[in-house]
Parts: structure tokens; sequence; C-alpha cells
């Protein structure tokens, strides 16, 4: 039985305890507060600035010596036609990479060589990324300062999130399941297909859009490689041009991608151009946030039908 | 102990061999999992594989569909021979897939796909090619029928296989393994998960399979051996002990060893 004294010693060691609990309740707040306040301050801010300039001609209008008149009519759609040679890329590869590491690739000392080298590369600096593509992207193999080549750049960029989230969504996929094929027949391939693919899509989706996020974000590599400031022409259609030609001249067009041309307003000394790269930036955070959004939303309908 | 591997039964003419373990090794590795294991599974009789946790009986289960495979740093040893082509299972010319497509499997934890009720037991089926409609609905109808499952889902074949109880998913289960006309199938504990109706309903179900297939069973649980089986091998260590005919083993076992676990003196 406890002496009345113990239990008022036993009360103030609880209570002790619990200032640590509620400081340390309050220390994360605060450190939580600082990350979000700070992003809300600027999206707030440049939303501020730029809305008022988000009318139907920005999105319209190429980039002008008047800030007025100026557009991202080039640099979304750079950006757009960037992205998807960057996924055309990216995604093949990231996948079949990530499917033979799980399914297939023996364990041994090579292989952890090749998942550390994977692990290290995606902590590689993008400038770095730059730097290679363009001795081999745009001089080795002659894409020159072109979408193709700004494409495949973001594709080695993002390839490492690509390779990483398809492995740990196949990872997830328990092992009785993997067990439950080979015992049908199945072969390693038939495994794959019908079982570890469709079972891990959900993950892997979200890793690709993540992947495309950051992607679509990047400015150093597109400016190592020769990416334009100002451009005030399309890349040509399929089958248009002069003269006309093929289905893919388009991925031989100079460009600008939207953080470029961001820079390129706020390096300007007039005002007017700090308001053209506040609606940009707001536009292009609307493009990530949009992805991110997406990724949720597929995570979820896809992993509906999924129960172990 | 080498006498306790030896079989003597009374000779029935209506006795086939459908495999057989000769001085059967298995190593994880360094480890030796199984020692010298001869034992026959007869044709269309249920056998069960009794023993304390560790003993080998699931290691042996899964080396008759080449499980093992699947992972690095397992070596078998000896021969699992199968009547009445007389192929040694384990040979390295013979493909493990071949083998999986002979021997189905049912396991501890019912682990049906995430996939509807239909592509569950037809995927058995689409891996061997047959991928025609109306040949996979009588095949899988036939399946469902033979695992006691069809009136209880001939109304929701497209619902996801998750959606069933433990007992349905497990019967599910043994649909997909009935569905490719296996020679045998082995089953992993296969009640371990369940309640003790579900047990029942899937123990009548063991016992209307073995007219048509061969049946090896592991089972922690030696009422349910007892039970159902025809055959029981008691394993101990990696070693089998005893091997015979059910009644004989349980009522009067010739190994001191057996009688001690059988009458739960020690296990």
């Amino acid at each position: 039985m406890l002496e009345s004294q113990d239990l008022q010693a036993i009360r103030a060691l609880i209570a002790k305890a619990k200032r640590w609990d509620a400081f340390f309740g309050v220390l994360g707040i605060l450190s939580l507060m600082v990350g979000v306040l700070t992003f809300s301050a600027l999206f707030v801010d440049m939303a501020i600035q730029g809305i008022p300039r988000l009318d139907g001609n920005f999105f319209i209008n190429f980039p002008s010596r008047r800030a007025e008149n100026a557009g991202i009519l080039s640099a979304w759609v750079g950006t757009v036609l960037v992205m998807f040679v960057t996924a055309l890329a990216a995604v093949p590869l990231g996948v079949a990479a990530g499917v033979y590491l799980e399914e297939y690739a023996p364990k041994n000392w090579m292989t952890d060589i090749i998942e550390i080298n994977i692990t290290n590369l995606a902590g590689v600096p993008s400038i770095v990324y730059g730097l290679l593509a363009l001795g081999l992207f745009v001089y080795q193999f002659g894409f020159g300062q072109s979408i193709l080549s700004a494409g495949l750049t973001l594709a080695l960029l993002i390839l490492p999130v690509v390779i990483v989230a398809t492995r740990e969504s196949i990872r997830a996929i328990p092992q009785m399941i993997r067990e439950g094929s080979y015992a049908c027949g199945a072969t390693n391939w038939q495994t794959v297909r019908d079982h570890i693919l469709p079972y891990s899509s959900a993950g892997i989706l979200t890793g690709i859009i993540i992947g495309m996020a950051r992607a679509i974000g990047e400015t150093a590599p597109i400016i190592t490689i020769g990416a334009l400031t100002f451009i005030a022409f399309l890349p040509n259609a399929p089958f248009a041009g002069d003269p006309p030609a093929g289905l893919f001249d388009w991925l031989f067009s100079p460009f600008t991608v939207m953080p470029i041309q961001m820079f390129n307003w706020t390096s300007r000394p007039e005002a007017a151009f700090q308001v053209n790269a506040a609606a940009a930036g707001f536009v292009l955070v609307l493009m990530t946030l949009l992805m991110n959004g997406a990724a949720i939303w597929l995570r979820y309908h896809l992993r509906k039908n999924i129960k172990w | 102990m080498s006498n306790a591997t030896t079989i003597n039964m009374d000779a029935d003419p209506k006795l086939a061999i459908k495999a057989e373990c000769r001085n059967f090794n298995f190593h994880y590795g360094d480890f030796q999992a199984l020692k010298g294991i001869n034992m026959p599974v007869y044709d269309k009789k249920i056998t069960s594989l009794i023993g304390p946790s560790g003993c080998g009986k699931s290691t042996l289960l899964r080396s008759f569909n080449r499980m093992h495979d699947l992972y690095p740093g397992n070596r078998y040893g000896g021969e699992i021979v199968m009547h009445p082509d007389n192929t040694n299972l384990l040979a390295k010319e013979v493909d493990p897939i071949e083998v999986r497509m002979r021997i189905s499997m049912v396991f501890q934890k019912p682990n049906p796909f995430p996939k509807s009720v239909f592509e569950n037991v037809a995927y058995s089926l689409r891996v061997r090619g047959i991928n025609n409609k109306s040949e996979l609905e009588d095949r899988v109808q036939h399946s469902l029928k033979g695992a006691a499952l069809w009136d209880e889902v001939k109304n929701r074949l497209n619902d996801l296989g998750a959606n069933l109880s433990g007992g349905q998913q497990q019967r599910l289960c043994i649909a997909r393994a009935l569905a490719s006309d296996p020679e045998i199938i082995l089953f992993d504990e296969p009640t371990s998960a369940l309640d003790p109706i579900a047990t029942a309903s899937i123990e009548e179900l063991v016992v209307e399979l073995c007219e048509k297939v061969t049946i090896l069973i592991v089972t922690h649980n030696m009422q349910q051996a007892a039970r159902i089986s025809d055959f029981t091998a008691y394993m101990y260590l990696g070693e089998l002990i005893e091997y015979g005919v059910t009644d004989q083993v349980f009522i009067k076992p010739k190994n001191k060893q057996t009688e001690d676990y059988i009458t739960g003196r020690f296990g």
C-alpha cells in the first residue's frame, strides 16, 4: 500500500514529466509553422501580386519587351512538351529497372552496388545532370539545345525517384501473393505482369507524379543545356513548318520552360516584369499542386480494389 | 532410427504409389533441415505430416512443388519421384514450373489475389494458356463446385476474393488449386487461420477431394490428422520418425517418441 507521501511524489513526478510533454508539443507546432507559414506567405504574396495579371492573354501571348503585352505561351507549351518527353523516357526505364531489381536480380554484391548507386544518384545536384546532358545529348548525340535534350535530362534526374517508388510499392505486396502465383505455375514474367504491376501501380504512379512535380520546377540543368530565355515562336506542330516535315520535328525545336521564363522576368529592373514573374510563379505552383493532387486521387482510387 | 523409416504395411493391391521421397535431404544454406527422408505418397489417399514446430514438415511439403527454388541458398539432395512417369521432381532438367503445373498448393493463410472470385480461379487456367471465355466459365464453375463454394458465390463472381469470409477465401484457394486438374494437392496447415466451423467444412472437402486427387497435408492439429488422413508421417528435427497407416500410428505407434508426441507428453 502506498503512503500518502509516496503518492505526492508520484504526482510531482508525473507533473514534471508532463511539462516536457507539453514543451515538445509546442516545439513541434512551432517547427511545423515555420515551414507551413513561410510557404503560405510566399504563395499568398505571389498570388496577390500575380492573380490580377492572369487574364486569357497572359496564356496566349509570347514574351515581349513590353511587360503588359508579355505572356507565357512559349513557356507553358515548352514545359508541357518537355514533361511529356520526360515521362515517356523515365516511366518505362524506371519501372523496368525497379521491377528487375525487386523480382529478377540475384541477391549478390553486384546488385548491392547497383542499389547503392541508385540511392546516391537521387542525391546528385541537378546541375551535374545538366553538364552530363550538355556533353552527351546536346553534342555527342547531336540532339542540340532541344526539347528532346531537356526531356531526357529531366528523365535522368527523376529516374532514381521512379525506381525507388517502384521498388517500395512492389515490396509492399505480401510474399504470399507471389507464392500463390508461382504455385499456380506462373513464370516470373507472368507473376510480374498479372500481379506485381497491377497491385503496385498506385504506388508507382504516385512516385512518377512526385518525380514529375520535381522535374517541372527544375531550372539549372535546363539552363545548362541551353534553353532560350526569350523565344517568340512555338515548336512546329506535327507535319507543319516550312518546309512541312515529319511527326517529331518539335522534339528538336529550341524551347523555354516556366521556371526559366520566371527567372528571366525577375532579372529585369522594371516593376511590371516582377508582376509577370509572380503570375508565372503562381501558375507553376498551381501546376505542381495539381500534379500532387492527381497523385493522391489516383492512389486512393487504385487502392480501393487492392485488399490482401 | 533407420528402421523407423522402413515401411511395413499389409500389401493392398489397390494402393498405387503416386510419389516417393528417396533419401531426400534439404539444406537452407548450411543448415540441414531434412535428413534422409524415405516415404511413399499413395495415389488418391490423404497423407498427413505431423510433428512439432521446426520439425521440417512444411519444408518437406514445399519441396514437392519446388517452392524453395524461389529463394536463394536452398539445396535439395536425393530424389522425389513422381509416378507413373518416374520423373524426379528435383532434377535440374525438370523445370519447377512444370512441377507446379502438376502439383498445386493451398497455403496456411488464405491468399486470394486482389482480383474477382472468377479471376482467382481462372488464373490457374490462364497461366496454362486457356483464355477462351466459355471454357474458362465452365471450368471455373466446375472447380468452385468441387470446392463446395459455387452455391455461395455464384451470384458474386465479380466480387473481390478478399470480400469473402475466411473459410470461403480458403475454399476459393482450393478451387484455384483444383482448376488445373492437378495430380497432387499440397495443403500447408490449411485450417490454422480458420474458426472451427470453417475448419470442419475444409476437412470435409479435403476428404471428398481425395476421390479424385492425391493429397499431402501438413497439420498441427493431431485430431485433424487422425480424422481425415489415410497415412500419417511423424517428423522430428528433420527426420521421418514414423510412417504408417493413420490408425496404426495413432493407436499403436511403433516408436516411443511418436507415442509421446501423439499423447501430448511432448511437443
